[in-house]
């Protein structure tokens, strides 16, 4: 059998897939085959690396060489240049902000030192296909330690001694959960996993299913061990083909051996676990409608109590954990709970996943240890906002969440101090957003969300949202009055009191938390009849500069609506009523004779 | 398609996926993704009623479910159904712009599905890959980091069949 001589890493996360990957791998084999070297060089796809706006990423391996942004016409170069020569190809190296090249960012650079990988240990790391690397990096060894050397209530006290909280976004003690599920009495119970990840600009459950699927396996295993199910569900949404289909594998294969199934290592405990998949609404990723929906219905939310804990799936008591939170089991029960609690703050022990996204240079999933300060997530590990930019606010939790403004940068990330903020730390999403984005146009795009995936079950949900959304479109079109922010703040908080569920109850917060922050905004738009970040279409106009104009036509003939008219060396004119101040003009003019205006 | 081939065809279906489930009730949403597959993105209303004479649950039921979520359409789509993201990263990112692109490419509103029968246009909740925004998916496969340019590019070679990663 031949020595490996090299073992190639390809990111093979959902992010990287999009961004060419499948073409990369491609011709890579391609390459390898054409230099006999498929044998001697290893090529393993792995799950999400973290560093999005790099991908595809590319690690060789023994020296660990990262290269970035790699394309099918790259290939070549990296096989005769680094494989056959040994000489690293300097044009594929990741770049800081100077121009200086380094070989090995993941370690050197912050994005990827200030990390600590707990949930996503295995990402980037393992082939996600392969039970085999899954079990090489210690996986099922919790799970043998569970059902062979442990009690239920020991487990239990575990998860107490880690301090872990529901990381979907209510933060509930993971320890009560299943503490509640197993007291609760019944011949059948079921465990469940809230795989519905929906809230814009989170993305580590998908990462987690797609790229170490096996660590949701073994931990709902151990789950329904603790608690005393049978069955489990993992319910998916139907977005997410690729976490379906790894996913999948992984519980192929664990039964195959004998890792889920009928009597698991030989212990004679049986647990079987089957996917579900949603069909897009937002709201199934409310507990209780996604039982609802799991069992066939419309997922519109129960009335609680009774909690899933007593009453669940098919009337059962249900355990219901969401991705993230199965992720971090595995490593508690071998390492202990205690190890876990060592990481964090008090009130938030443990490593949270962030999704880093919208204006900041690093984009992607980031771990790092609670009470880690926005300020180091953003502009440290986040590499700050791109183009000079000034940052403006830093979105949270999404459609329940809220905006947290610069000012309060330092802030120690925990699930208190956020909601001190008017903002909570929800799945973890951030979405950043720089000087050119208008907090009153980000409101508005959050409501037209909750106005869609209302389920519609409570009066003030369904039509208090819209009758929001319909003052703050008057607003972003310049007709908005001052008692208009009255009657938000009144309608916002009869929503936020008398809805079932999370979604309604939250569903103002995103217009609550800018109009505390980013008040004069309001007012410019109601006052001045002004978009200050020059974003609101119809108080937003593009104009050219009669006296920087040059007639080159650059700009008539990248407009994609032809709004722009003018002769040849002429100055040129647009049509503000055809405009979509699109912005392709400004980019084209190479006279900067074009700009954004609001009046 | 004739009636009986229809009620073949879902009871087949129905049959299977009952079979592959751990709990045999309620299968009803993963029965109407199948069927959907197996219809090339649609649901006929035929089929619909098919299910509901070989399971017995009620046709208001099966209404019910197929208008809530989204991703089911009992109307007839493209054989490549476009889901753009409209989420704030995409949003933030040039999405708007990106949208109107596709638009203009394709000569269609959200919904609606060209004449040739070849694309439908839709919008979606967040896909998840907000480190590559703006970002969409044709059918299965995703695509990322897009711009006006990008998307016309990518429509015109799954037209010509030059995209062998997408499957219709």
């Amino acid at each position: 059998m031949p020595v490996v001589e090299n073992t190639i890493l390809i990111c093979a996360g959902g992010a990287c897939i999009s961004a060419g990957e499948k073409s990369v791998k491609e011709t890579l084999e391609e390459k390898l085959q054409e230099y006999s070297l498929e044998n001697v060089i290893k090529v393993v796809e792995t799950g999400c690396m973290g560093a999005c706006d790099l991908g595809p990423i590319m690690v060789i391996y023994p020296e660990g060489v990262f290269y970035q942004k790699v394309e099918p016409k790259d290939v070549s170069k990296i096989v005769e240049e680094h494989l056959l020569k040994g000489r690293v190809v300097n044009d594929l190296l990741y770049k800081g902000d100077k121009g200086d090249l380094t070989i090995k960012p993941q370690e050197n650079i912050p994005f990827f030192t200030e990390q600590v990988k707990i949930a996503t240990r295995n990402l980037g790391v393992i082939d996600p296909l392969s039970i085999e690397e899954y079990i090489a990096r210690d996986g099922y060894f919790a799970l043998r330690k569970v059902l062979l050397e442990m009690t239920p209530e020991a487990v239990i006290e575990e998860l107490k001694k880690s301090e872990l909280r529901g990381r979907g976004g209510a933060g509930f003690p993971t320890y009560m959960k299943w503490t509640l599920a197993r007291n609760s009495e019944s011949d059948t119970k079921y465990v469940i996993c809230n795989a519905d990840e929906g809230d814009p600009g989170a993305f580590m459950d998908r990462a987690v299913l797609e790229g170490d699927p096996h660590a949701i396996v073994e931990a709902m295993t151990i789950a329904a061990y603790v608690i005393g199910a049978e069955k489990g569900f993992v319910y998916c949404r139907a977005e997410y083909p690729l976490a379906i289909e790894r996913l999948t594998i992984a519980i192929n294969k664990a039964k195959e051996y004998g890792l889920l199934g009928n009597n698991i290592m030989d212990t004679g405990f049986s647990f079987d676990l089957e996917i579900r998949i949603g069909a897009g609404a937002f709201v199934c990723g409310e507990e209780t409608a996604l039982i609802n929906s799991i069992e066939g219905k419309r997922g519109v939310p129960r009335l609680k109590p009774p909690y899933p804990s007593d009453k669940g799936l098919w009337g059962k008591p249900t355990l219901n954990n969401n991705v993230e939170t199965y992720a971090n089991i595995a490593p508690i029960i071998r390492n202990g709970g205690e190890w876990f609690a060592q990481y964090g703050v008090e009130g938030a022990r443990g490593t949270k996943v962030f999704a880093l996204a919208g204006k900041v240079k690093n984009t992607g999933l980031v771990e790092v240890p609670f009470g880690t300060s926005l300020r180091k997530l953003v502009f440290e590990i986040g590499g700050g906002i791109p183009n000079g930019k000034k940052m403006k606010a830093v979105q949270t939790g999404g459609p329940s969440g809220g905006c947290i403004p610069m000012e309060y940068i330092d802030t120690p990330i925990t699930y208190d101090n956020l909601k001190s903020l008017g903002a909570i730390v929800g799945s973890g999403g951030l979405i950043i957003m720089d000087e050119d984005d208008c907090m009153v146009d980000v409101a508005k795009f959050f409501l037209e969300f909750t106005v869609e995936e209302s389920c519609g079950q409570c009066t003030p949900c369904r039509e208090g949202t819209k009758q929001m959304h319909e003052i703050m479109k008057k607003i972003t079109s310049g007709e908005g009055e001052m008692e208009d922010l009255d009657k938000l703040k009144e309608l916002g908080q009869y929503i936020m009191d008398t809805s079932l569920c999370g979604l309604g109850q939250t569903a103002p917060q995103p217009v609550i938390s800018t109009m505390k922050y980013f008040w004069e905004e309001y007012l410019a738009h109601i006052d001045e009849k002004k978009c200050p970040a020059k974003r609101c279409k119809a108080l937003t106009r593009v104009v050219i500069d009669k006296e920087k104009c040059v007639g080159c036509t650059a700009c008539a003939r990248v407009c994609p609506v032809n709004c722009i008219s003018g002769e040849v060396r002429k100055p040129h004119e647009i049509d503000p009523d055809i405009c979509t101040r699109c912005g392709s003009c400004i980019t084209v003019c190479r006279f900067n004779a074009i700009d954004k205006v609001s009046p | 398609m004739s009636r009986d081939e229809i009620r073949k065809t879902v009871e087949d279906i129905y049959v299977r996926v009952s079979n592959e489930s751990l709990e045999k009730g309620d299968v009803l949403l993963n029965t109407l993704h199948e069927i959907q597959d197996h219809y090339n993105n649609f649901i006929p209303v035929e089929a619909a009623e098919e299910l509901h004479d070989i399971t017995g649950v009620p046709l208001s039921k099966i209404y019910e479910v197929l208008s809530f979520y989204t991703m089911f359409s009992t109307e007839k789509r493209g054989q490549y159904v476009i889901r753009i993201c409209k989420s704030l990263p995409c949003h933030v990112d040039g999405g708007a712009e990106v949208v109107e692109a596709l638009k203009e490419k394709l000569g269609i509103d959200f919904g609606e599905t060209t004449e040739d029968g070849v694309f439908t246009l839709e919008q979606s909740s967040c896909l998840g890959l907000c480190g590559v925004s703006p970002v969409m998916m044709i059918n299965e496969e995703a695509y990322g980091n897009l711009t006006p340019e990008k998307v016309k590019t990518i429509i015109d070679d799954v037209k010509d069949g030059k995209r062998s990663d997408v499957n219709a």
